[in-house]
């Protein structure tokens, strides 16, 4: 019997999983994707917000500004990159200077470190690149950027290390309360468990259904998104937002880690909590309005424009409590902004609600906080990379040509723990395929990679999901 | 009968109008004498070259490229792939190598158009 | 280490350059591949059509690549494979990457040569998902021509160029449906020859001044939705088609690879998107040249040869200090031409100088007329021009000599589209 099962392995499941690996603990985390890091969490602005969005005395606050805090030292110890480059979020009239200014106080009362009310000259100090337009902007100088496939990653293998469980490729179909506990049932097995966290995004609503759970509802909220290539780069150095207005929210331009440019979202609603499409119509709002910020942002440069489903929900804040109908069934739910900046500190809250409940949490004196990241040849040093082929010859064989990333790194990530199976998996844990070329001249090579590592034909390795296969079938040789 | 072709020649691409008499062929549109040629030859005995790839067990690579040595009947296309395609060579295979001989009855063979020395292990 | 002339890239236009390089009294000479083999991408291009001007024989992509590569082996030229150029800088220091770890090469010159890569969906925001299915052409022709996988089964290809023609070709001989080649423009940017041997042959339909507007599907593409578009290449409402298929290539255009050259600081022309060249190849870094693809994109191998044995040459004088880099015009394309290569003309030449040069649109019975200090010194007649068909104009030695000013080259006679 497991203590733990957390259903779901996005940013949040997986930070969940890694604070439980701290305690002595049977943990299971259970993902209906081929990998984690599939939903939500895969699509997003990936920034670490400050906390001055959220309502005073929200969770939403609470959480953001807590983790906010905790991760410099959680990027760290899992050497994920993280930049606290500091965020704008500009206006352009006296109307929306207005709504600034309720933004500070608000992020005042939320605690929130390093805020500042600037005017457009200082503004433009801070980020050159701005709009002449802009008559000022609220400065947040605790904002910043994160890669949030490498976050999860990195937490799900640390917390793999540290003995907790992962099975992938299984859907939960339904929870059954026992006298003591629970007992999953799902596309392939049954498991016992005292205790369930519930973080599985954008079905989060449908697995509290499951125990009779009726609290809340998932409203799901499309975001469209460009990527510019990493030669615009330094077409913007801050997060810069835009002044919230009737209209909306506006939208972001932001530098990422990997070193480029990502524009957007949109903010649309949708039937589906699976309509990640993207449209010309989505596109060219993200486009406009960007310019608004940055009016030389070279769009020309565009190397991919890509969509995430929001998963907010009916209520306006995280949906997160333990069930009156099931005691030891915690939900996490409707985790939309600032869900990703939340997520450590929603870790440490879920952790204390299990308490809470009943559940034990006895620290595991042989915990490793540290994780190792997968070594990056293409930023190493002259001397480094000397290094590393001398212990790795695979690394002098560069597969993605944009990037230079070779093969020992994209053997590295599909060996680790809860490790790439999918074409896309590579490419979010080591990059071959984000670059210029989208693939172009990578994807086969990483294919034969995957089939050699993972034994498995070309004809059955699939782009992401099951049904995405890349080849219909491997031709010639007499057998037709 | 009439008919049109677009004559390959050269990049011009001469649109020929063809009427098909008692006589023979009639045809029209040409800039030059080759336009003619092309178009009796389509007419008469239309041909093509066939380009594709046969499998090749310990090679360095996992297919050889191969070619039809001449042009074989255009309506033969597909019975020269169905061929093509059940056929597996042994490395080495040097460029010339005749792959098939005779392919689909047509007295043209299948040959290799490069060297695929075999795999170092 | 150190190398007289180092040859970045090892396809036709490397093998072509290293060659004319030895010939020309290069004592030392490297070919640096990042791929297993050498041949570049004519390994894949298994079609024929290659070698006419420069063989009088029709070869097969890989038959010609053979030929240079046999050339290469008997010419005491050094190859390494499965080596990548890191980092080059204005001194011609190479760093590079191989079985034998990190490399530093010092060159006496360098011929850049790497080719180009394919234009991908990126930019375009067709609506819908992004799912498995949707390769670029020349993706699909590796994995097909090279790894011996079919990519699908019900295929639309994006773009009437060339390379989607011959893959609508190449994908129904191997079994598959090639259900539309679907082309923005009017006219496809493609050989007659091919739209005839790839296309009607196997009556695939060609649409022409049609759009994707959006992908279905997922997690694998289940169809396409075109429409036809306007002048303007602007939809047309109510006029989409739906159209199934469980794949599509793109074949919307290469783009020359300069990362390399970028980094050695060298100036790139917007239009062509390679370095800036004199007639000897010569980049305006001292020492480095380009030619093939790289330079500017080609659609005839034959000609990448010869621009390979001009850079190649040059490259080898350069290290023989016997290369003047003097005094120069340079050339401006004017109406009805969208770029002319070299964008100098050295006149201490004692050769004539091949300009080539696209135009900008469908032109019949016009004249291609050259200037210099806008009076007229040649001019061609050409009974038909599109854009995807290079143009190749001499320049006499004798012509060259007496040259004062700017040359332009211009379009006498109407746009059809």
């Amino acid at each position: 019997m497991y203590d733990v099962t957390i259903i779901g392995a996005g940013v949040v499941g997986a930070s969940i999983a890694r604070e439980l690996s701290r305690y002595k603990l049977k943990t299971l985390v259970i993902e209906k994707n081929i990998e984690v890091c599939q939903g939500t969490t895969k699509a997003n602005s990936a920034i670490v917000h400050g906390g001055y969005d959220a309502y005073e005395g929200s969770l939403k606050a609470k959480l953001n500004v807590w983790g906010n805090k905790l991760y410099s030292q959680l990027t760290e110890e899992l050497e994920v990159s993280f930049d606290r480059i500091g965020s704008l979020v500009v206006a352009f009239n006296e109307e929306e200077m207005k709504e600034l200014e309720v933004l500070y106080k608000r992020g005042l009362n939320n605690q929130v470190e390093g805020l500042e009310l600037v005017d457009g000259d200082r503004a433009r100090e801070l980020e050159p690149n701005l709009s002449k337009k802009v008559i000022g902007a609220l400065y947040c100088s605790s904002a910043g950027i994160v890669c949030p496939f490498n976050m999860t990653f990195a937490l799900i293998e640390n917390a793999i290390e540290n003995n907790v469980e992962l099975k992938t490729s299984e859907k939960v179909e339904s929870i059954e309360k026992l006298d003591e506990g629970f007992k999953i049932t799902t596309s392939n097995s049954e498991y016992k468990t005292k205790y369930i966290v519930n973080a599985a995004g954008l079905y989060s609503d449908k697995i509290a259904n499951l125990i009779g759970d009726n609290e809340f509802e998932i409203i799901p909220r499309k975001g469209e998104y460009r990527i510019l290539d990493r030669n615009a780069g330094d077409s913007v150095t801050k997060v810069i937002f835009q002044a919230p207005t009737k209209v909306g929210k506006g939208i972001l331009v932001a530098p990422t880690v990997h070193g480029n440019v990502i524009v957007g979202p949109t903010a649309d609603n949708v039937d589906s909590v699976e309509d990640t499409t993207t449209s010309s119509s989505g596109i060219e709002k993200v486009d406009e309005l960007s310019r608004k910020s940055i009016p030389n942002l070279p769009l020309n440069q565009s190397i991919r424009v890509f969509a995430g489903v929001r998963a907010s929900s009916d209520k306006k804040d995280f949906v997160i409590y333990p069930s009156k109908n099931a005691k030891g069934f915690i939900t996490v739910g409707g985790i939309d902004s600032p869900g990703l900046a939340s997520s450590p500190a929603i870790a440490k809250y879920v952790a204390k609600l299990l308490n809470e409940q009943g559940l034990e949490l006895e620290e595991n004196p042989s915990f490793n906080p540290k994780r190792k990241a997968i070594l990056g040849f293409e930023h190493m040093s002259l001397e480094e990379k000397k290094e590393i082929l001398k212990q790795n010859p695979k690394y002098s064989k560069i597969i993605c040509r944009c990037e230079s990333i070779t093969e020992g790194e994209i053997i590295e990530a599909i060996k680790r723990p809860a490790g790439a199976r999918t074409l896309d998996g590579v490419k979010r844990r080591v990059r071959p395929g984000s670059g210029r070329c989208q693939g172009g001249f990578c994807a086969p090579r990483v294919m034969e990679i995957l089939s050699r590592e993972l034994n498995i034909p070309i004809e059955e390795l699939v782009k992401e999901n099951h049904g995405s296969a890349l080849v219909d079938s491997k031709i010639k040789g007499g057998d037709k | 009968m009439h008919s049109e072709l677009t004559c390959i020649a050269c990049p011009m691409g001469c649109r020929l109008q063809i009427e098909e008499t008692e006589n023979g062929y009639i045809i029209e549109g040409h800039t030059c004498p080759k336009g003619k040629k092309y178009a009796l030859q389509e007419l008469e005995d239309p041909r093509r070259m066939v380009t594709s790839t046969v499998r090749v067990e310990n090679g360095f690579l996992a297919l050889v490229p191969v070619k039809t040595a001449e042009p074989i009947p255009k309506n033969l296309i597909f019975d020269v792939m169905t061929q093509i395609n059940s056929v597996v060579v042994e490395a080495p295979v040097f460029l010339g190598d005749v792959i098939v001989k005779d392919v689909a009855g047509t007295g043209i063979d299948i040959v290799a158009t490069r060297d695929m020395p075999r795999a170092s292990k | 280490m150190k190398y007289e002339v180092v040859v970045i890239g090892g396809g036709p236009a490397g093998l072509g350059a290293a060659v004319e390089a030895k010939k020309c009294g290069a004592n030392s000479v490297l070919i640096i591949e990042r791929d297993r083999e050498l041949g570049g991408i004519l390994n894949q291009c298994i079609h024929n059509g290659f070698g006419l001007h420069e063989f009088k024989e029709e070869l097969t992509g890989p038959e010609y690549a053979q030929r240079f590569i046999e050339q290469a082996k008997k010419s005491d030229i050094e190859i390494m494979l499965n080596t990548m150029v890191l980092n080059i800088d204005d001194e011609r220091n190479i760093i590079a990457l191989g079985e034998q770890g990190i490399m530093e090469i010092q060159a006496g010159a360098i011929v850049l040569a790497m080719g180009c890569r394919e234009r991908t969906a990126g930019a375009i925001a067709i609506n819908g998902y992004r799912p498995a299915g949707v390769y670029t052409a020349g993706m699909a022709q590796r994995i097909i021509n090279m790894e011996g996988y079919m990519v699908g089964k019900e295929v639309v290809i994006y773009g009437s160029g060339d390379i989607g023609l011959i893959m609508a070709r190449r994908m129904t001989l191997e079994g598959a449906k090639v259900k539309a080649v679907v082309e923005i423009m009017s006219y496809s940017s493609g050989l007659y020859r091919n739209i005839a041997q790839c296309l009607e042959d196997y009556d695939i339909p060609l649409m022409l001044s049609h759009n994707i507007h959006e992908i279905h599907g997922k997690d694998r593409i289940n169809g396409v939705t075109i429409s036809k578009v306007d002048e303007n290449r602007r939809p047309i409402k109510g006029t989409e088609e739906f159209i199934s298929c469980d794949t599509l290539l793109l074949s919307v255009g290469l783009i020359p690879e300069n990362e390399l050259s970028q980094k050695a600081g060298i100036a790139i022309d917007k239009i062509t998107n390679g370095p800036i060249v004199d007639s000897k190849m010569h980049t305006q870094v001292d020492g480095i040249f380009a030619c093939g693809n790289v330079l500017h994109v080609h659609d005839i191998v034959d000609f990448v040869t010869k621009e390979s044995r001009i850079a190649g040459k040059n490259a080898a004088y350069y290290v023989r200090q016997s290369l003047n880099k003097d005094s120069y015009v340079s050339t401006k394309s004017d109406k009805g031409i969208r770029y002319i290569m070299p964008h100098k003309i050295l006149l201490n030449s004692e050769e004539d100088v091949n300009l080539y040069m696209r135009v900008d649109g469908i032109y019949k019975d016009s004249k291609v007329i050259v200037k210099c200090d806008n009076k007229e010194i040649l001019s061609k007649k050409m009974r038909h021009m599109i854009p995807s068909e290079m143009i190749n104009i001499v320049l006499k030695n004798e012509l060259i000599k007496d040259l004062s000013g700017e040359i332009t080259v211009e379009v006498e006679g109407e746009k059809h589209a």
